[in-house]
C-alpha cells in the first residue's frame, strides 16, 4: 500500500437502511456485525419522502451498543433548521465519543417542500448551493466554542469562559444563524461530513466541505476519473486533495453463490488494470451500481480497484441487509483481512482516525492562544 | 375530590434547566460535579431513576445561551448536548424509564418536530415525553429560518395540535393515510411517516405559572411541571387546574400536576438543614451574590463588594416584582445584618424540601394526599450522586408508605403515570 498517494489505507463502509423496520434491536445487531468487521463506518439513510425512523435517533440509539464504528446518519438540509442540524450530529460525536459523521442530502420534490409548507421545491442546483451554506455554518458552530471552553473555575466561580465562545454571525441566501452553538466543540471537532458527489451540484458541495465523498459507478475508469475531478476541485478550493477520502458506492446482492459472479456481469477493468480474477464487476441499474455475486469475487474486485489507485475505499450497500452484511463481513472483509489489505482491529477510536484524517483546527482560536 | 393514592416521580438532568426559576440550583464545581458532555453521567443518572422506578427522566434545553447585561453568561452551567439524541441513546441502556426532552416549538416544523419525537417514541417501545417550550427569547430568533414570532404561545399551542394530528395520521393496521392541515401558522399537507407509537403518542407536558401555561396544560397537557410552593397555595393551584380541565371536558386523571422540587437529606433535621445552607453557600459564589443581585436590580454592581453592604441606590427597573424583592432583601439584610452574599444565600434557591428521609417521605406524601400535587420532578443539585441518595433513602419509605409503585407495571410512560392511550382524533 506505500505505492499508493494520499497514504492510505483501504476504507470500508457500509449501509444499514432496512426499509420499514423500527424496531431498534436490528439496526444495533447489524452495526455490531459490521463493527466486528472493522468497517471505518455505517451509514443509515434518511428522506422526508419516504416512510422510516429519523436516521440520526436510531444511530444515536446504536451508539452506545457499539464502541468504534463510525456513525454517519443522512441529515437533510433543505427544510430543517440548521442550527438543529448540527446541534443533533454534535450530539451523536458526544454520545460515540468522537464517532459521529453526516451525510448531507437535499430534498427536491414538492411532495417533501407540502410537508412544510414554507416554501416550494427548488431545483438541485438551489438546494445544493444552500446545503453547502448549511455545511459551512455547522463547522463554524461546531467552531463556535473553542475546545476547553467550559472551564469549571471553582476561584473565580465562572463555568465557561465566554472569550472561548465566539458568534457566527452567518448570513445565507436563505437563513441566516448568529450563534454561538448550545453545543459545545464535539470531539472530533468537525464530525465527518459526507456527500455523495456522483452528481454535479453536489460534488462542488462535496469538493468543498467534505470528508468523505461517495461516487456511485459502475466502471473503474468513470470512478477514477470522478476522483480525479473532486480531488482537483479540492485543491480550488484551497484544500489538500488528501483530506479528502472519495469511496466507490455499490449496491451489493450477494445472494448468488459463494465464488462466481453472475455471468454477464463481468467487467473487466479495461485500460487501468488487471482483470478480475473470474468475478463479476458492477452493472448500472435505476437505483446505481449493483454488484451481485458471491463475497470473494467482491473481495476481488475491491482489491483491484483499490491497488490500481481507482478509489481510497468502497461504501457498500447491501440489498438483503440481515443476509448481504453477513457475508460481507465474514466473507468478503475476511478475506481482505487475510490478505493485509484491511484492518484486523481499530487502532483508532475516532471516525477521523479510522480515516486517517486530521482533527480540523478551530476556525476562532486564537493563534497562540489560551486553548 | 378524588385524591390520588400513589405519587409519581420523575427527575431532571441538572444544569442547564431553569426549573426552579430562582438561582440556580446545581453544584458544579468539585469533583463529584459530572461533565454534561460525556455520555457516562446521563447514562448513571438515568440508570439511579429507573433503579428509583421512577416515571420519567427529563432533559432541558435552552434554546440560546443564557445572556447576562448584553454577555454571555459564565456562572451557570450551559450548553449541552441536544436533549432528543440523547435520549434516544439512553433508551438503550434502561428499559421501563420514561423518556421526556424539552423541545421549543416557537422554531421546528411540525412534520420534523413529530417525525423525531415519535422516532424516540417506537425505538424506546413507547416511553417518550415532550415537554414543549415556548420560549419567547427573540434573541433565539436570530438562530433560526424562521427568525421570531409575534405570537410565540400561539403557535406553539398550534404546533402541538397540529404534531398530534401527524402522530395519528396512520391507520389503526399501520397504513399510512395523506393528512392536510391549514391553520394560522401551518399549511401543509402529505403522508406522515411512521405509524401510531406503542403508547399511541408521547406523553406532551406543559410548564409553567401564567393564567396561559395552565390554561394551555388543562386544554391538551398530559403534564404540567409545575413550580414549587407552600401547602396551601399548592392546592389552590391544584383545585384550580382542575376546575379548567372539567371546563375542557377533561377528568383529573388526564392530568398530573407534577411540581419541580428540590430535595436535601440528613441524618437529623438540624444535619439536613446545614448541608442545604452548605449548598446554597457553595453554589453563590462571591461573583454568583453580585450576579443575582444585578438580575434584580437591573444595574451594573460589579463595584460593590459581596461580602459588604447592600446597594444604598434603589433598582433601576420598574418592574414591581424586582422592586418588591429588592425591599424584602434589604429587610431581610437590615434585620439579620447581613453580607449582600449572605443575603443571597439566605434568601434565593431555597430547597422544596429539607429534612431527614422519613420527613420527607412524610412530606411528598402530604402533598399528594392532601391535593396539591400528583407527584414531583426531582432536581439533583450535584450531577454525580444527586438522586442516588433520594433513590436509596426515601423511595423506599414511599413504597413503605403504600405512596409509590414496588415495581414498574406497564412498559410505556403513559402507562407508569396512569395516563389512557390517546383515542385517535381522526
Amino acid at each position: 500500500m506505500s505505492a499508493r498517494y494520499g497514504g492510505g489505507l483501504l476504507h470500508l463502509a457500509a449501509a444499514l437502511d432496512q426499509p420499514g423496520v423500527l424496531d431498534a434491536g436490528s439496526y444495533v445487531e447489524l452495526a455490531r456485525l459490521a463493527e466486528r468487521g472493522g468497517l471505518d463506518f455505517v451509514t443509515l439513510d434518511d428522506s422526508f419522502a419516504r416512510p422510516g425512523p429519523d436516521a440520526l435517533g436510531v444511530l444515536c440509539r446504536v451508539a452506545p451498543a457499539t464502541r468504534r464504528i463510525g456513525l454517519v446518519p443522512t441529515l437533510t438540509t433543505t427544510h430543517t433548521e440548521p442550527f438543529q442540524v448540527q446541534a443533533a450530529v454534535a450530539t451523536l460525536d458526544w454520545i460515540g465519543q468522537g464517532r459521529a459523521g453526516w451525510r448531507i442530502d437535499v430534498s427536491t420534490t414538492e411532495g417533501e417542500a407540502r410537508l412544510f409548507g414554507r416554501r416550494h421545491a427548488a431545483p438541485a442546483e438551489a438546494v445544493w448551493q444552500e446545503a453547502g451554506e448549511v455545511a459551512d455554518v455547522a463547522a463554524k458552530l461546531w467552531d463556535s466554542w473553542e475546545d476547553g471552553a467550559e472551564i469549571r473555575d471553582v476561584a473565580t466561580g465562572r463555568f465557561l469562559d465566554r472569550e472561548r465562545l465566539h458568534r457566527v454571525d452567518f448570513t445565507g441566501t436563505a437563513f441566516s444563524v448568529r450563534g454561538p452553538s448550545t453545543v459545545p466543540r464535539p470531539p472530533q471537532g468537525h464530525p465527518v461530513r459526507v456527500v455523495d458527489a456522483t452528481d454535479g451540484h453536489a460534488r462542488t458541495v462535496a469538493a468543498r466541505y467534505a470528508d468523505v465523498a461517495l461516487v456511485r459507478a459502475a466502471a473503474p475508469a468513470q470512478a477514477a476519473d470522478v476522483r480525479d475531478r473532486l480531488r482537483e476541485q479540492a485543491r480550488s478550493f484551497g484544500r489538500h486533495p488528501d483530506s479528502l477520502r472519495v469511496l466507490v458506492s455499490l449496491l451489493v446482492d450477494l445472494g448468488d453463490g459463494e465464488y462466481a459472479a453472475e455471468p454477464g456481469w463481468g467487467s473487466p477493468l479495461s485500460g487501468r488494470g488487471r482483470e478480475l480474477g473470474g468475478g463479476g464487476g458492477p452493472r448500472s441499474t435505476v437505483q446505481g451500481p449493483l454488484y451481485r455475486g458471491g463475497p470473494v469475487d467482491l473481495a476481488e474486485l475491491v482489491a483491484a480497484w483499490y491497488a490500481d489507485g481507482v478509489t481510497d475505499g468502497f461504501h457498500l450497500v447491501p440489498v438483503e441487509p440481515r443476509r448481504d452484511l453477513e457475508r460481507l463481513v465474514n466473507g468478503t472483509v475476511a478475506l481482505l483481512q487475510h490478505r493485509g489489505l484491511f484492518r484486523t482491529f481499530y487502532p483508532g477510536s475516532t471516525l477521523r482516525e479510522h480515516l486517517g484524517l486530521a482533527r480540523p483546527a478551530n476556525q476562532y482560536a486564537v493563534t497562540g492562544g489560551t486553548s | 375530590m378524588t385524591v390520588r393514592r400513589h405519587l409519581h416521580l420523575a427527575a431532571v438532568f441538572p444544569g442547564a434547566g431553569h426549573l426552579d426559576a430562582g438561582a440556580g440550583t446545581t453544584v458544579w464545581a468539585g469533583e463529584r460535579a459530572g461533565s454534561r458532555l460525556a455520555f457516562a453521567p446521563f447514562e448513571r443518572l438515568a440508570r439511579t431513576a429507573e433503579r428509583g422506578l421512577f416515571d420519567f427522566l427529563l432533559l432541558d434545553e435552552e434554546p440560546r445561551l443564557p445572556e447576562h447585561r448584553g454577555r454571555l453568561h459564565e456562572l451557570d452551567p450551559a450548553g449541552g448536548p441536544e436533549p432528543v439524541a440523547v435520549l434516544n441513546a439512553l433508551a438503550g441502556v434502561t428499559a421501563r424509564l420514561g423518556l421526556a426532552a424539552t423541545v421549543n416549538a416557537v422554531f421546528g416544523e411540525p412534520y420534523e418536530l413529530a417525525r423525531r419525537l415519535a422516532t424516540l417514541d417506537h425505538l424506546s417501545e413507547g416511553r417518550a415525553g415532550w415537554r414543549v417550550a415556548a420560549s419567547a427569547d427573540a434573541r433565539a430568533g436570530a438562530d433560526h429560518r424562521c427568525g421570531g414570532h409575534p405570537d410565540p404561545y400561539g403557535r406553539a399551542a398550534e404546533l402541538v395540535s397540529v404534531t398530534r394530528r401527524l402522530w395519528d395520521s396512520w391507520s389503526p393496521d399501520g397504513v399510512p393515510r395523506p393528512f392536510a392541515y391549514r391553520g394560522r401558522h401551518f399549511d401543509i399537507a402529505g403522508e406522515f411517516g411512521l405509524p401510531r407509537s406503542p403508547q399511541g403518542q408521547p406523553v406532551v407536558i406543559q410548564a409553567g405559572e401564567s393564567e396561559r401555561a395552565r390554561e394551555l396544560a388543562a386544554a391538551s397537557a398530559d403534564v404540567l411541571l409545575a413550580r414549587h410552593a407552600p401547602l396551601e397555595a399548592s392546592r389552590s393551584r391544584y383545585a384550580d387546574i382542575r376546575r379548567r380541565l372539567a371546563a375542557h371536558g377533561r377528568t383529573p386523571q388526564d392530568l398530573l400536576v407534577m411540581p419541580g422540587v428540590t430535595v436535601v437529606l440528613g441524618d437529623t433535621a438540624a444535619e439536613a438543614q446545614e448541608r442545604a445552607a452548605g449548598i446554597r453557600r457553595q453554589r453563590i459564589t462571591p461573583r454568583y451574590a453580585l450576579y443575582a443581585l444585578e438580575r434584580i436590580w437591573g444595574t451594573d454592581l460589579s463595584g460593590c463588594d459581596p461580602d459588604g453592604p447592600l446597594p444604598e441606590t434603589a433598582p433601576g427597573t420598574r418592574d414591581g416584582r424586582a422592586l418588591a424583592l429588592a425591599e424584602r432583601w434589604r429587610a431581610l439584610a437590615r434585620e439579620k445584618g447581613l453580607s449582600i452574599r449572605e443575603t443571597v444565600i439566605e434568601a434565593s434557591g431555597r430547597q422544596s424540601f429539607v429534612g431527614t428521609p422519613d420527613s420527607v417521605a412524610a412530606d411528598l406524601h402530604r402533598y399528594v394526599g392532601e391535593g396539591a400535587a400528583d407527584g414531583f420532578v426531582l432536581v439533583p443539585q450535584t450531577p454525580a450522586d444527586g438522586l442516588e441518595e433520594f433513590v436509596d433513602r426515601v423511595v423506599p419509605l414511599l413504597q413503605e408508605r403504600g405512596a409509590f409503585r414496588t415495581e414498574y407495571r406497564g412498559g410505556t410512560l403513559r402507562s407508569h403515570l396512569g395516563l389512557s392511550r390517546p383515542v385517535p382524533q381522526r
